[in-house]
C-alpha cells in the first residue's frame, strides 16, 4: 500500500478552524491526511506537545493561526511564532527533518488558501517518507532524542526564555538594555543545545544507571561535557550516584516530580 | 403597535431604562454544566468532501479528547437589549423598524447624510411597480419619530470589541467626532454598489451610454427626452471571469424599465441584447411576457462574440451576432443602456476586518453557512442582509432583514447567555510567581495576589491558553483545552488510543 503521510494539525479556533471549514463547505477538495484538532489559539500549542505527538510517530505537524496583525487574541500568533521556533530548533536538534513541520496563516476567508496549504504540506511530507519513529521498529537513538526534546521543551528555563523572548527582543529588559534578535538567537541556540543535552543524559540514565564513559560512547559526547551535565543534573536533583563501581561511579536518574 | 406596548420583553428590563447602565456582566453567577463533557467535531472542517471517501476513518481523536472532558463552571452574561444597525438602506431600515418594534433600542448608522441608500435613486420598483418613495417615506418617518431608534446620519464604524451581548463600538461622524456605543448585536445592512463599467461598450466616452441604474436616474428626474430606439445590453462586466456571479436584479429591472419606456414612448423601439434571461420566480417571469407583450425586442447574443457599440455623431451604432438566426444585426440607438452588477462595496473588507467577519471570494460577506445558518456569521451576535451579503432584490432584502431582526432578538429577549467556560486555572502548588504569564496576557487577566502567586480573573480571560503554552512550571491548566487532552487527541490522530 502507498505510503500516507498521518499529519497532526493544530487549527486556531477563529481564522484557521473557520478557513478549514470554509473549504469543507465551499466543497475544496484537499488531502485527508491532516487530522484537525482544534485550539482557541496558535499561541495555545504548547511545544512540548508537538514534541510529544512527533515523538508518538506523526509523519508532520502542521500550526495554522491568523495572520499577523489579525490575531482574535490580539497577538497570541507572535507567541506561536516564537513557540515554533522552539519546536523546530528541538527538533532540529534530535535529528527529525524539519520539513515535518509547518507553521502556516490562514485566515477564515481563505478556505481555499487552506487546502492548498495542506496539499503542499501533504506532499512535503510524503516525499519525505514515514516517520523514522513510527511503525514497529521505532529508531532507538531518535527515539531517545525526540523524548527528550519533549522533556527540554517541558522544562523551565527553555518555556521561562521563550516567554520572556517578545518582551525582551521589542523592549529590552528590566534595567533597558536592549537585546537583539541576533544576541537573543545566539543564547537561545546555547540553552537549546545545553537542556537538550542534559534532558538526552537524564532519559538515558533512566533506560539503566551507568558510567560518565559509557555514557560518553553511546550519546557519541566528550566524557568532558557529559560530566559538566551530570553535576548540573545532580544539583538539580535529576542525578544521583548509585554505586561506585571500581574507580568510576555509576549514576543513576531520579524521578522528577511532575 | 401592540408589542411597545406590551411588557415585552416580559422578565426582562426595558431598554428604556438600560440605555445608559453600564452591562452588567453578571459573572458571579456560575453555574455548573455538563455541556462541557460534549467534543464536537466539524465534518466540514476535515473535508467532508473527502470524508465521504474515506468512510472507514473515524474522527476519534474527537472521542480521544471526550474521554478526558470535565464539566465546567460557566459564567452568565448579560445580553444588553440594544443593537447596532450598519446602513440605512432598505434592509438596515427594516431590521431597525422591527427590532424597535420588539422593543429593543436601535443604533441605525447612515455612511450618508440621508437614510434611504440604492432605493434613492430607483423609480418605480418590480413587480409592483410602486415608486420608491411609497415604500420608503413611511418607513423613515416611522424611525424618525421612533424613541427607540436613534440614527446617526454620516457616520462610519470605525472599531468594535468585545462579543455578543457587550460589544464596544466605536463610531466616527462627518466632524469627526468620535462616539462610543455599547451593543448587544450588530447587524451589517451595509448593501452593494452599482458597477461603473468604465471602458466596457464606450461608457464613458459618450453621454449616449448609460448604465441601467442612471436611467432609473433619468426616468425619474424625467429628463428621459425623445429618442427612436433604446438598446440594453445585459451582463455587463458579470458572469465573467472577473465576476462569476449573477447579479440576480437586472434581467427583471431591464425587463420593467424597457416595458415602461415603450408604454411612454409607445413610438420607439426598445431592445433588449441578453446572454441568458434570469426573469426567475412566479413574480418575475410575468415581466418578461408583459415587455414581449409591449414588442420589446429580445435578442440573444454569443458572451465569446459579445456586442459591438460604435458612438458616432448621429447616433450610437450596435453590432450583434444573434446566434439564433446565424446572421450580424446592426441597430441605430439613440440610447445605450448597460445593465451592470451590484458589487461589493470599497469599505466592506475595512468592516469585515473591523468586526472579524468573513468575505466570500466575490467580496460580499459571507454568513456561517449557506443553509443552516443563512443569517449568522460564524460569530455569535453579529448577522447579514440585504445586498452587503449578495446581489438581491427588494423583497428579498426586506426579507433577510426580517430575518435578522429575528435572530438578534433572540439573544436580547432572552436576557442572558451562558459564556464558554474556556478559562485557565492556575495550580498554587505549582505556581513559583515568576510572572511570565502576567507579561504574555493580552488582557491583563492574571495579576500576582499578596503571596506572590499568579491568579487569573475569569471574567476578563477570554480562553486564549497563551499563558498555559508558556508556563515554565507548567502550573496553569488551559480548561477544555488541557495538555493532556490535546496529546490525547494526536496521539488518537495516529491511530493509537491509551487504556
Amino acid at each position: 500500500m502507498a505510503f500516507e503521510p498521518r499529519i497532526v494539525g493544530f487549527l486556531c479556533n477563529w481564522c484557521s478552524y473557520a478557513g478549514a471549514d470554509l473549504a469543507g463547505v465551499s466543497r475544496i477538495q484537499y488531502p485527508p491526511n491532516l487530522r484537525v484538532i482544534r485550539v482557541m489559539c496558535s499561541g495555545r500549542v504548547d511545544p512540548s506537545v508537538v514534541l510529544s505527538i512527533l515523538a508518538e510517530g506523526a509523519d508532520g505537524v502542521m500550526i495554522t493561526g491568523c495572520h499577523i496583525g489579525d490575531c482574535h487574541y490580539i497577538d497570541g500568533n507572535l507567541q506561536a511564532k516564537r513557540k515554533y521556533a522552539l519546536t523546530r530548533h528541538l527538533a532540529e536538534k534530535a535529528g527529525l527533518e524539519p520539513g515535518r513541520l509547518n507553521l502556516e496563516w490562514v485566515s477564515a476567508s481563505e478556505g481555499q488558501r487552506f487546502a492548498n496549504l495542506v496539499r503542499e504540506f501533504t506532499e512535503q511530507v510524503r516525499v519525505l517518507g514515514p516517520s523514522p519513529v513510527s511503525g514497529d521498529s521505532p529508531d532507538p537513538a531518535l527515539q531517545l532524542n525526540l523524548n527528550a526534546a519533549k522533556a527540554a521543551a517541558e522544562g523551565f528555563r527553555l518555556r521561562a526564555l521563550v516567554g520572556k523572548e517578545e518582551k525582551l527582543v521589542t523592549e529590552g529588559n528590566i534595567y533597558g538594555e536592549e537585546v537583539s534578535q541576533e544576541e537573543w538567537d545566539q543564547m537561545m541556540t546555547e540553552a537549546v543545545e545545553t537542556e537538550f543535552t542534559r534532558h538526552r543524559i537524564h532519559l538515558a540514565l533512566k533506560e539503566h544507571p551507568t558510567s560518565v564513559k559509557a555514557l560518553s560512547e553511546r550519546l557519541s559526547l566528550p566524557s568532558k561535557e557529559i560530566l559538566e551535565h551530570v553535576v548540573a543534573l545532580r544539583q538539580r536533583g535529576m542525578v544521583d550516584i548509585q554505586e561506585i563501581r571500581g574507580s568510576s561511579p555509576i549514576y543513576m536518574a531520579l524521578e522528577v516530580p511532575q | 403597535m401592540t408589542w411597545k406596548e406590551s411588557s415585552w420583553p416580559p422578565a426582562h428590563p426595558g431598554p428604556t431604562n438600560t440605555s445608559s447602565s453600564t452591562p452588567a456582566r453578571r459573572w458571579g453567577s456560575t453555574s455548573t454544566s455538563s455541556r462541557w463533557l460534549t467534543s464536537v467535531t466539524s465534518a466540514a472542517g476535515c473535508t467532508c468532501t473527502s470524508l465521504r471517501r474515506r468512510r472507514r476513518r473515524r474522527r476519534t481523536w474527537s472521542v480521544a479528547k471526550a474521554r478526558l472532558l470535565k464539566p465546567q463552571e460557566e459564567p452568565e452574561i448579560e445580553i444588553r437589549p440594544e443593537t447596532l444597525v450598519i446602513g440605512g438602506g432598505i434592509s438596515g431600515i427594516t431590521a431597525a423598524i422591527s427590532l424597535s418594534n420588539q422593543g429593543f433600542l436601535v443604533h441605525l448608522i447612515e455612511k450618508e447624510e440621508e437614510l434611504g441608500g440604492m432605493l434613492l435613486r430607483l423609480d418605480r420598483l418590480f413587480p409592483t411597480q410602486i415608486k420608491s418613495e411609497e415604500l420608503l417615506k413611511p418607513r423613515i418617518e416611522a424611525i424618525e419619530s421612533d424613541p427607540n431608534i436613534t440614527v446617526h446620519t454620516g457616520t462610519k464604524v470605525r472599531d468594535v470589541s468585545g462579543f455578543i451581548g457587550n460589544f464596544e463600538v466605536e463610531v466616527e461622524n462627518r466632524h469627526d467626532e468620535i462616539e462610543s456605543l455599547k451593543v448587544g448585536t450588530i447587524i451589517v445592512a451595509t448593501g452593494a454598489e452599482n458597477l461603473d463599467p468604465v471602458g466596457l461598450y464606450g461608457y464613458g466616452e459618450d453621454s449616449r451610454i448609460v448604465t441601467q441604474l442612471q436611467l432609473e436616474e433619468m426616468i425619474k428626474d424625467d429628463g428621459l427626452g425623445e429618442f427612436e430606439t433604446v438598446v440594453m445590453i445585459q451582463c455587463v462586466g458579470s458572469r465573467n471571469e472577473e465576476r462569476p456571479y449573477c447579479s440576480r436584479v437586472c434581467c427583471s429591472e431591464a425587463m420593467k424599465n424597457a416595458t415602461m419606456i415603450r408604454e411612454s414612448h409607445p413610438e420607439s423601439e426598445v431592445y433588449i441584447l441578453y446572454r441568458d434571461l434570469q426573469t426567475y420566480g412566479t413574480s418575475y417571469t410575468p415581466l418578461e411576457w408583459d415587455a414581449k407583450k409591449n414588442f420589446v425586442k429580445l435578442v440573444k447574443y454569443d458572451a465569446q462574440r459579445p456586442p459591438e457599440v460604435t458612438p458616432e455623431d448621429e447616433a450610437v451604432w450596435v453590432s450583434v451576432y444573434s446566434p439564433l438566426l446565424d446572421e450580424d444585426i446592426t441597430l441605430k440607438a439613440d440610447l445605450v443602456v448597460l445593465s451592470t452588477p451590484l458589487i461589493p462595496r470599497d469599505d466592506a473588507k475595512g468592516l469585515s476586518q473591523i468586526l472579524k467577519v468573513p468575505l466570500n471570494p466575490d467580496g460580499f460577506f459571507m454568513e456561517a453557512h449557506v443553509k443552516l445558518r443563512p443569517i449568522d456569521f460564524a460569530t455569535d451576535g453579529i448577522y447579514v442582509c440585504g445586498t452587503a451579503h449578495s446581489p438581491k432584490e427588494i423583497g428579498e432584502s426586506v426579507a433577510q432583514a426580517l430575518g435578522v431582526a429575528s435572530r438578534a432578538a433572540i439573544p436580547m429577549a432572552q436576557g442572558n447567555l451562558r459564556t464558554a467556560a474556556i478559562v485557565s486555572v492556575v495550580d498554587e502548588s505549582k505556581c513559583s510567581g515568576c510572572g511570565t504569564c502576567i507579561e504574555l496576557c493580552p488582557y491583563n487577566a492574571i495579576q500576582k495576589d499578596e503571596t506572590g502567586i499568579a491568579r487569573v480573573t475569569a471574567a476578563v480571560c477570554k480562553g486564549c491558553g497563551v499563558c498555559g503554552a508558556s508556563c515554565p512550571e507548567r502550573a496553569i491548566t488551559m480548561q477544555h483545552f488541557t495538555n493532556e487532552q490535546l496529546e490525547a487527541q494526536g496521539l488518537a490522530a495516529l491511530g493509537r488510543v491509551d487504556d
